[in-house]
């Protein structure tokens, strides 16, 4: 306590000089909060734009040959249908909900009693659900059934119930008509993929297939693959090309013939992109400190020189080095950790307003300085303090108090 | 009180050797008011540094009180100058960031005491000396004659067995100067062993002995006229 009131009266003798130092101090740790904050923000952003999609899924497309095969030349159009996705579906170990999708192109004009709107039409399988990380808020999703007796029924989005239902009525069991076909309403669903999302409606693939082109035809395939390694995604991927190789061949090492995204494979490279961007931004963060620290550690040096002899005096009166080691180190603590205290809550302060006044988007959303950042940051101050005023003290324990007797 | 035996210390410039003392023998007894007397480099203020035990010899011995210092860690060192000596130095050393008292009280909290318990015992040294009412002055609102005092009084504070004052009037005028010689005088007169370094022949002359230094050997240990 006594020290503690000691030393404040020092830092109080050199407001000034306390003031840079700490400006310092509190600059770098501000610096590192708002970099993490930052980095967290757009991390998330980045994670909200893969929240759409399952990220344990495998897409295929269709594509055009590349290599000879059999004796067929390149070029050749390869076109999926509903054997490969029953194939895929009966072979394939590791596919855990799978769905096609039939392409219906551009926006179809809907009505609902008068009312005229357009809307995106995507024909799929009941395991689409589990894809596009669907929620039903009310009624259901495709089912088998729809599938197999090609109904004619809707699943509709937060837009459809909106600009045709006014959320006056329940939209389920009303009858929409989709370019001229009416279509039951069973389900009504939420998409956290965004708007264009929530824009859809969807219909059984089946009925796509009859309604819109030829029976079979399917133009894309997907599937999740529950909780498999990036190893075994790669296997589950490389057996499905084989199988839909052998049946349309084609060689299986063409890769052209199919075009295949394997989200497993691309979210572990965010995911390890993002750690890369996070040790990156610790780094710069710990270079601001470690300036902080080289400008605490200047400045003390400074102030040490300039009172060699009022150190000298207290020495001569009985100080001990280690008083004045400790009292110079404390110093440089004092100053490191309060200063620093103050950058962690302006760096605090500005990531909530941030996170206030910016919309969230795919590129950046909630920025957020953990607690383990907190902790962090906090115990990189006492180190930076300790560390700081090291040398600045171990010079001032050195002081002869001979210069005391010296006058000036 | 202090007691010198064949005390020598050179200093060691490069390949150049100055043997500042050669074999010092000196003794003060316990309670005598002595002065060192020589012109600058006669080794006066290495005698002086050693006695204040912030400077180390070469041989010989040096006895404060009984105790032999020599060759002390610096932490035992700064203990025995706390407790043995009070330092009052020409150009003051006050701490100008603090007051008069909390300057006094400085060298009590070396040794742990209370912050209450020192500054009692500082405003007691300060009305000592004539400053009661100055307590919570800083330096710079003294002048040096005040300043000087509240040396004295921080010397003090710590009751130590001898008082080393380092041309304690150099830096003030006749009058001022004067007054504080009264003041180490009645400090002496409490049984306090005083020694002073000068070479102002008024103030030597205050003293019951005078010792004069020349070229780092003790020319007498003559009494100086007492017709103060």
């Amino acid at each position: 306590m006594d020290r503690l009131y000691e030393l404040l009266e020092t830092l109080r003798a050199a407001k000034l000089r306390t003031a840079v130092t700490a400006l310092s101090v509190a600059w770098g740790i501000f610096m590192l909060v708002i970099l993490l904050g930052a980095g967290t923000g757009i991390e998330r952003g980045a994670e909200n734009g893969f929240k759409d999609d399952a990220t344990n899924a495998i897409w295929i497309y269709r594509g055009t040959t590349s290599l000879p095969f059999e004796g067929q030349k390149i070029g050749r159009n390869v076109a999926l249908d509903d054997e490969d996705f029953e194939a895929l579906r009966r072979n394939v170990e590791g596919v855990e909900h799978i769905t096609g999708r039939f392409y219906i192109q551009g926006q179809f004009t809907v009505s609902y009693e008068g009312t005229v709107s357009s809307f995106d039409v995507r024909s799929c399988h009941p395991g689409h659900l589990f894809l596009e990380n669907t929620i039903i808020t009310d009624g259901r999703f495709i089912n088998e059934l729809d599938i197999v007796q090609r109904r004619k029924v809707a699943v509709i989005g937060p837009a459809a119930v909106d600009r045709l239902f006014h959320e006056k009525r329940d939209p389920i069991g009303e009858w929409i008509n989709v370019n001229g076909t009416m279509y039951r309403v069973v389900g009504v669903f939420r998409d956290d993929g965004g708007e264009e999302e929530e824009a859809k409606i969807y219909i059984p693939i089946t009925t796509a297939q009859m309604a819109y082109g030829r029976p079979q035809q399917i133009h894309q395939i997907m599937f999740t693959i529950g909780d498999a390694t990036s190893e075994r995604a790669q296997a589950i991927q490389d057996q499905s090309v084989r199988l839909i190789a052998g049946k349309h061949h084609f060689s299986p090492k063409d890769k052209r013939a199919l075009r295949v995204r394997n989200g497993v494979e691309s979210f572990e490279r965010v995911v390890t992109l993002f750690a890369r961007i996070r040790f990156f931004i610790w780094i710069i963060g710990a270079g601001t400190i470690v300036a902080g620290i080289v400008g605490v550690s200047n400045i003390m040096l400074i102030s040490v020189r300039e009172r060699t002899k009022e150190i000298g005096i207290k020495k001569a009166l009985g100080a001990t080095p280690w008083t004045i080691l400790s009292q110079i180190v404390m110093e440089a603590l004092i100053v490191t950790g309060v200063s620093g205290y103050l950058g962690l809550l302006a760096g605090l302060g500005v990531i909530e307003l941030v996170k206030a006044n910016v919309p969230p988007s795919d590129f950046f959303r909630d920025p957020e300085a953990n607690f383990t950042v907190v902790v962090t940051a906090t115990l990189v101050l006492v180190f930076a303090g300790l560390l700081a005023g090291y040398f600045p003290a171990r010079l001032a324990a050195k002081v002869n108090p001979i210069v005391a007797l010296r006058a000036e | 009180m202090i007691r010198l035996r064949e005390l020598n210390k050179s200093y060691h410039l490069g390949q150049h050797s100055l043997h500042v003392l050669r074999d010092i023998d000196l003794h003060v007894r316990e309670g005598e008011f002595v002065s060192i007397m020589g012109s600058s480099g006669s080794g006066k203020s290495t005698l002086l540094n050693i006695l204040g035990i912030l400077d180390d010899y070469d041989s010989g011995a040096y006895t404060l009180g009984g105790t032999l210092i020599r060759d002390l860690s610096e932490r035992k060192a700064a203990m025995y100058r706390n407790r043995f000596i009070g330092f009052v130095f020409q150009s003051f050393n006050l701490l100008s960031f603090k007051t008069a008292a909390e300057n006094v009280a400085l060298p009590l909290s070396y040794q742990g005491v209370s912050r209450k318990r020192r500054t009692e015992l500082a405003h007691a040294y300060l009305d000592k000396v004539g400053l009661g009412a100055w307590a919570t002055h800083l330096p710079s609102e003294m002048s040096g004659g005040q300043k000087q005092r509240v040396a004295i009084a921080r010397a003090l504070i710590t009751k130590p067995r001898i008082v080393l004052a380092d041309e304690p009037t150099g830096a003030l005028d006749s009058k001022t100067s004067e007054q504080i010689m009264d003041l180490l005088s009645g400090v002496n007169a409490e049984g306090v062993t005083v020694v002073i370094v000068t070479h102002e022949q008024d103030v030597a002359d205050r003293t019951h002995r005078v010792i004069r230094l020349r070229d780092g050997v003790i020319e007498t240990h003559g009494h100086a006229s007492t017709d103060a």
